[in-house]
């Protein structure tokens, strides 16, 4: 996924002077403390290595070619000209950590603002918002995308520095000698478009290497994570073709970057040294003619090697440009997106299991339009996340303290009202509420604490198994201890090598499946819902815990609803309410709707084909 | 993680191997990268020589050409056309050594891309150590992606910049022996403070990287969680932790940036000193006679082309470090024998016949990570394992996970070879079976559908590669699946995304099925999935089942009741040994594992 993420914006489609300006702005407000002291650093190292130059041309005339006519040197002078030339470099030096400083002080500040932003969007804005967008393109905005436009803050002082340096170097040709002048004219500008027209066809290059990269890669996980198939219909030969014809299409990409460095690399190497030359040869001519003296000779042959190499800072800085324009594109349009849940002040108090009612409820998932903030969506995203289905027109009514199960053939809106029911989002139209409480108009704190859903995908926190039932909200032991007992998890998770402080890796990747839906089972308990809503939540929880599980909920003073697809589940609930193609169908005890609905009949017994003896 | 389970690979032994040693071993396995090599270094030679031709030309114009009061404009153009001739041949040759250096580097890393690669594929541990699968995939991606970036950047910086600085000192001791000598003595002073920026510069980007990473987790934890997050209403403390870890990251990178900005100045600072002390020595000198004018001016730009290198070489070395080790890991690889071999073409074919199946005396060990293969002492994973399988009977292994029934499985296709006694196929010890001949008449099929990008067509052709649409089309309608296939829009033409993502894990398993069926086996293996999937798959993959084993023999290792119940005969493992043997109505009768596992079963079913 990272490596997808990397895609290669098309370069030539951004008006890039525009963007790029835009850009820069941007950044430069963003970050101004940081940014000035990289300013004021690189306008020392400028300044100081022109100074240089001058320093050594200087010692030159004044110095060295006096002391040997004189064929006597003071210990003075000697001193004076160390001094000199230790003095200015000292200065160039610190311009230059100024300079570095500044640029990395300014890329930190503004990832760490952009990162800041964008994932405060991400906890404001609507879960519908989340679902329209790949999970790879959301971390991508958080990561790639604010590292590449925060990226450009790097060479922009140097850049900045260079062009001063280019402009007092130019002035000082000027006024010394118009020949010199000529020389300087003519080399900078090609070294200039030189620099940039090899980084924009690196770049270019690079990009393409780095999608086969990911591709060998691919190829790779793909083939391994089959090693079983592979091995098994003997399909090695085929594999290894498939895969060295990428790795040679690497190859071959590879090489084009040895040959476009073969082209450039030279050519950027000589010119300074050919401007060199062209002084000595221009500037001995005008030695000869009186017109300069062979200190100021020296000094514009040093000032030129000083100035060519910092030249590639505005190759870098050009072929940076569109990766950053993109990216601050990308991380804007996240910024810009408006919309939070509002949330009310009402509270229903806290009086055991809730009722809770739905009134012609309606929802559709909104198109998958995946708002094109990038290309990532097409490239890490092959199928549409599983929404599930929309509703329409649906009235339920739970009493209090009943256990409700939502049974229906897969993509009937099952998981749609469950996620409704708990205000993950808000239906199109219709009503939900709460002890006759609207959903929307209910406090944000009493919500979370009166409903709970454990979903059908368990999501753990990187953290101990203490902390995912806690949530780090103020719970005591013993009622951590009480909810995992419930949730039939305790028994494991003292048996784990740290018990309750076991820390349960990524994703909760150290645990079972059943295990981990133990879990957030516990996590949902220990906050006491009035409602709480179990959306496939034991999947894969042995059958007979499962019904442990749920035999132990019915003692609690709750009122529980359960998307079930197993039998042994569904018999334990008070009540079923059959859906279908996003309407109730019917709704009775088990047995009731076994005998009077054939359609309901088919879907359990589909199950028993797979789960009980024919 | 990733380093705890690359150390668990048996050849992390040869971790301190030197530098020297993997080169060599690399350029033996690798004789592309010999091809030429002299020539290379010696146009790379060129290529350094070059850079030194200006600052001895300078040295000449002043020295010469602007001798006394007049200048010598003939010497002057004399010696800058010399200058510009050498300045072209090192930009030639530069750029012919780049060119050959990608050329042949890049063609051998491939090579070694696709051997490392192919040679993965025949170790066992591929599929017997899953969690392990990241590290072999870095073998042949980013292992070798980093002696490429080595060769070409790194590696070429670090040779052509040593002999830059080797050049560019002979070139100064030859000019002027003593002003050459205060450079000598100044050097070690920039190599202890390179040094000593160099390991807090490690240091420094090594928290960076694990900032990175901590704040990389959180972030997609984040974005994976945001439903959780919502309803639970987390996102103060979601927001604080976020807060936490971007700030660190940002705080160890100022620390790290902060000390390379300083580490330049400093560079530059250490060059001027040594500038400072050429012009200070070089004038006594020159007042002397020893030396004159243009010498002096030339050591400034002398100066410059030592000490940069020296700069630059510390990073250099780093970077050849880590590509060393890269290559190191990847030879490490190759140097694993793969535990099962193909007897190649003196071996036997399977007869054509129903195949029956025989363990004797069967003993099977994991070889213990870190240790020689067939270390003893290890708890065997099967032992006593002594059964005979008939034609067309159709078993079920039954087993809790890690009672041995996968490795039982594994053994029977002979993904991995028994430490002790004999597996043999229609009376054939399985060893002595020639792979092309055991593949295509034993034919295993994995719990989870596991697809390749690519068509529907494509994924079924594995089974019988070259077999024809409308061959795949009545492989469908014999397991009554043409319906489910008509329902596709584009039908067999399908694509099913990244490992079969654009489909169902029951729609996948329906395609491997196929897959199996068209293969035609005499001798099937089936893992059956665990996983939970809608009922009208459910019921389609069941039928597909019950037409794809008839008439076969079929070994399944079973998760569900129902699959036993409806098996011939159940081998029940436990703790690496079959405990009770027989249908299904004997062990329910006698008990024991079976029973209990049967009353587990009972209990999630009807209650």
């Amino acid at each position: 996924m990272s490596t997808n993420a990397q895609t290669e914006p098309p370069a030539q489609d951004v008006p890039l002077l525009g963007r790029g300006r835009d850009l820069i702005a941007r950044q430069l407000k963003r970050a101004p403390k940081e940014f000035s002291v990289g300013m004021v650093g690189t306008t020392l190292y400028a300044g100081m290595t022109i100074l240089s130059s001058y320093v050594i041309g200087w010692v030159t005339d004044s110095v060295l070619l006096p002391a040997i006519e004189a064929g006597d040197i003071t210990i003075a002078t000697l001193v004076g000209a160390a001094l000199a030339v230790v003095g200015v470099a000292t200065a160039r030096g610190i311009g230059i950590t100024l300079r570095r400083s500044g640029a990395y002080y300014a890329q930190h500040r503004l990832q760490y603002r952009d990162r800041i932003e964008v994932t405060d969007r991400y906890l404001d804005l609507p879960i519908e918002w989340h679902r329209r967008h790949p999970t790879g393109q959301l971390l991508a905005n958080a990561n790639e995308d604010v590292e590449a436009a925060a990226f450009i803050a790097a060479p922009l002082p140097m850049a900045f520095g260079v062009i001063l340096m280019l402009v007092g170097t130019g002035v000082l040709l000027i006024l010394t000698d118009p020949f010199l002048a000529l020389i300087g004219f003519a080399v900078g500008p090609i070294m200039l478009v030189v620099n940039y027209v090899f980084q924009r066809k690196m770049r270019a290059v690079a990009a393409k290497a780095q999608r086969l990269r990911a591709e060998v890669a691919d190829i790779a996980h793909e083939s391994f994570d089959a090693a079983l198939v592979v091995k098994t219909l003997g399909r090695e030969s085929d594999e290894v073709g498939r895969f060295g014809e990428r790795s040679d299409e690497l190859r071959d990409r590879m090489v084009e970057v040895g040959r476009l460095r073969a082209a450039f690399d030279p050519l950027i190497e000589a010119l300074p040294n050919i401007g060199v030359l062209a002084v000595l040869l221009v500037g001995a001519w005008r030695v000869d003619q009186g017109l300069v003296t062979p200190g100021t000779l020296i000094t514009f042959a040093y000032l030129f090697r000083l100035v060519a190499l910092p030249m590639r800072v505005f190759g870098w800085l050009l072929g940076e440009l569109p990766r950053s324009v993109v990216g601050m594109d990308r991380v804007e349009s996240v910024l810009s997106e408006t919309g939070s849940v509002r949330y009310g002040q009402e509270d229903p108090g806290d009086d055991g299991g809730a009722k809770a009612d739905a009134e012609s409820i309606a929802y559709q998932y909104p198109e998958s339009e995946y708002e094109d903030l990038s290309s990532v969506a097409a490239a890490t995203s092959v199928t549409e996340p599983e929404n599930g289905r929309g509703i329409e027109k649906i009235s339920l009514e739970i009493a209090p303290g009943r256990t409700v199960a939502l049974v229906g053939p897969t993509g009937a809106g099952k998981s749609t009202i469950a996620h409704l029911l708990v205000r993950l989002f808000d239906p199109d139209t219709g009503r939900i509420s709460l002890d006759g409480h609207t959903l929307v108009d209910l406090d944000r704190d009493v919500l979370a604490s009166s409903v709970s859903i454990v979903f059908q995908e368990t999501f753990l926190f990187n953290d101990t198994v203490y902390s995912n039932i806690t949530l780090d909200e103020g719970f005591d032991e013993s009622e951590v201890y009480e909810a995992a007992k419930l949730a039939r998890a305790h028994d494991f998770i003292t048996a784990l090598g740290k018990g309750y402080a076991t820390v349960v890796g990524e994703r909760g990747t150290s645990l079972s499946g059943g295990q981990r839906q133990r879990v957030a089972i516990a996590r949902a308990l220990i906050r006491k819902p009035r409602l709480l809503v179990l959306d496939d939540a034991t999947s894969a929880v042995d059958p007979a815990v499962e019904s442990q599980i749920l035999e132990g909920l019915r003692e609690l003073d709750t009122t529980v609803l359960i998307v079930a697809y197993r039998r042994s589940s569904i018999v334990l609930a008070d009540e079923v309410i059959y859906i279908e193609d996003g309407r109730v169908i019917d709704r009775d005890t088990h047995q009731g709707l076994y005998e009077s609905l054939p359609a309901y009949q088919a879907l359990i017994d589909a199950y028993e084909v797979v789960e009980e003896p024919a | 993680m990733t380093t705890k389970t690359a150390q668990a690979l048996p050849t992390a032994r040869r971790k301190h191997q030197g530098a020297w040693k993997t080169v060599k071993r690399g350029l033996s396995l690798s004789p592309e990268l010999r091809i030429g090599l002299g020539l290379t270094l010696a146009i790379a030679l060129v290529a350094t020589a070059g850079r030194v031709i200006v600052p001895i030309a300078i040295q000449q114009i002043i020295d010469r050409g602007l001798e006394g009061g007049g200048v010598d404009m003939g010497f002057v153009v004399q010696m800058i056309m010399l200058a510009l001739g050498a300045v072209v041949i090192t930009a030639g040759a530069t750029g012919w050594m780049h060119l050959r250096l990608a050329r042949v580097a890049e063609t051998a890393l491939s090579g070694l891309r696709v051997r490392a690669f192919r040679h993965i594929h025949d170790l066992s541990m591929l599929h017997q150590a899953s969690e392990q699968r990241g590290v072999l995939v870095a073998r042949v991606t980013s292992d070798v992606d980093q002696i490429s970036r080595f060769m070409q950047w790194a590696g070429l910086m670090l040779v052509v910049n040593a002999g830059q600085a080797l050049l560019a000192l002979i070139v100064m001791l030859v000019m002027s022996v003593w002003l050459g000598l205060v450079v000598v003595v100044l050097v070690p002073f920039i190599v202890i403070m390179i040094r000593f920026f160099q390991t807090r510069l490690e240091v420094a980007f090594l928290r960076v990287r694990e900032r990175v990473g901590h704040m990389l987790a959180l972030l997609a934890e984040t974005v994976v969680g945001a439903p959780v997050i919502r309803a639970y209403g987390i996102e103060a403390r979601t927001r604080e932790r976020l807060e936490q870890a971007i700030e660190s990251h940002r705080h160890a990178g100022v620390t790290a940036g902060r000390l390379s900005a300083a580490f330049s100045g400093a560079g530059e600072i250490s060059s001027a000193v040594v500038v400072a002390a050429v012009v200070v020595v070089g004038t006594i000198l020159a007042v002397q006679g020893t030396t004159t004018v243009g010498t002096v001016v030339a050591f400034l730009f002398l100066v410059q082309l030592f000490v940069q290198p020296v700069q630059v070489m510390g990073e250099a070395v780093n970077e050849a470090q880590t590509a060393v080790a890269g290559w190191s890991r990847v030879l490490d690889i190759l140097d694993i024998e793969p535990d099962v071999a193909d007897p190649g073409p003196d071996g036997l074919e399977l007869p054509r016949k129903p195949l029956g199946v025989n363990f004797d005396k069967v003993v099977f060990r994991y070889p213990r990570p870190g240790e020689d293969m067939g270390a003893g002492d290890a708890t065997p994973a099967l032992q006593n394992i002594d059964t005979e399988i008939p034609p067309r009977q159709r078993v079920a292994i039954v087993g809790e996970t890690g009672s041995g029934k996968t490795t039982f499985a594994k053994l029977l296709t002979r993904l991995m070879d028994p430490s002790e006694g004999t597996v043999s196929i229609g009376g054939i010890d399985v060893k002595k079976v020639r792979f092309d001949s055991l593949r295509d008449r034993v034919v295993m099929v994995p719990q989870e559908g596991m697809l390749f990008r690519g068509t529907i067509a494509d994924n079924v052709r594995m089974g019988r590669p070259g077999a024809r649409n409308e061959e795949i089309l009545a492989t469908f309608d014999r397991l009554g699946l043409r319906d489910w296939l008509d329902e596709l829009a584009q039908g067999v033409a399908t694509p099913v995304g990244e490992r079969g993502s654009s489909l169902s894990v029951g729609e996948r398993q329906l395609v491997t099925l196929v897959r199996a069926a068209i293969a035609d086996p005499d001798l099937l293996v089936l893992d059956e999935a665990t996983s939970a999937v809608d009922p009208a798959t459910e019921v389609r993959i069941n039928r597909a089942l019950v037409e794809l084993t008839s008439g076969r023999t079929v070994v399944t290792i079973a998760h569900r009741l129902s699959t036993a119940e409806a098996a011939d005969r159940v081998l029940v493992f436990d703790d690496g040994e079959i405990r009770q043997d027989g249908p299904h109505e004997q062990l329910v009768v006698e008990g024991g594992v079976y029973g209990a596992l049967y009353e587990s079963w009972q209990r999630g079913t009807t209650s």
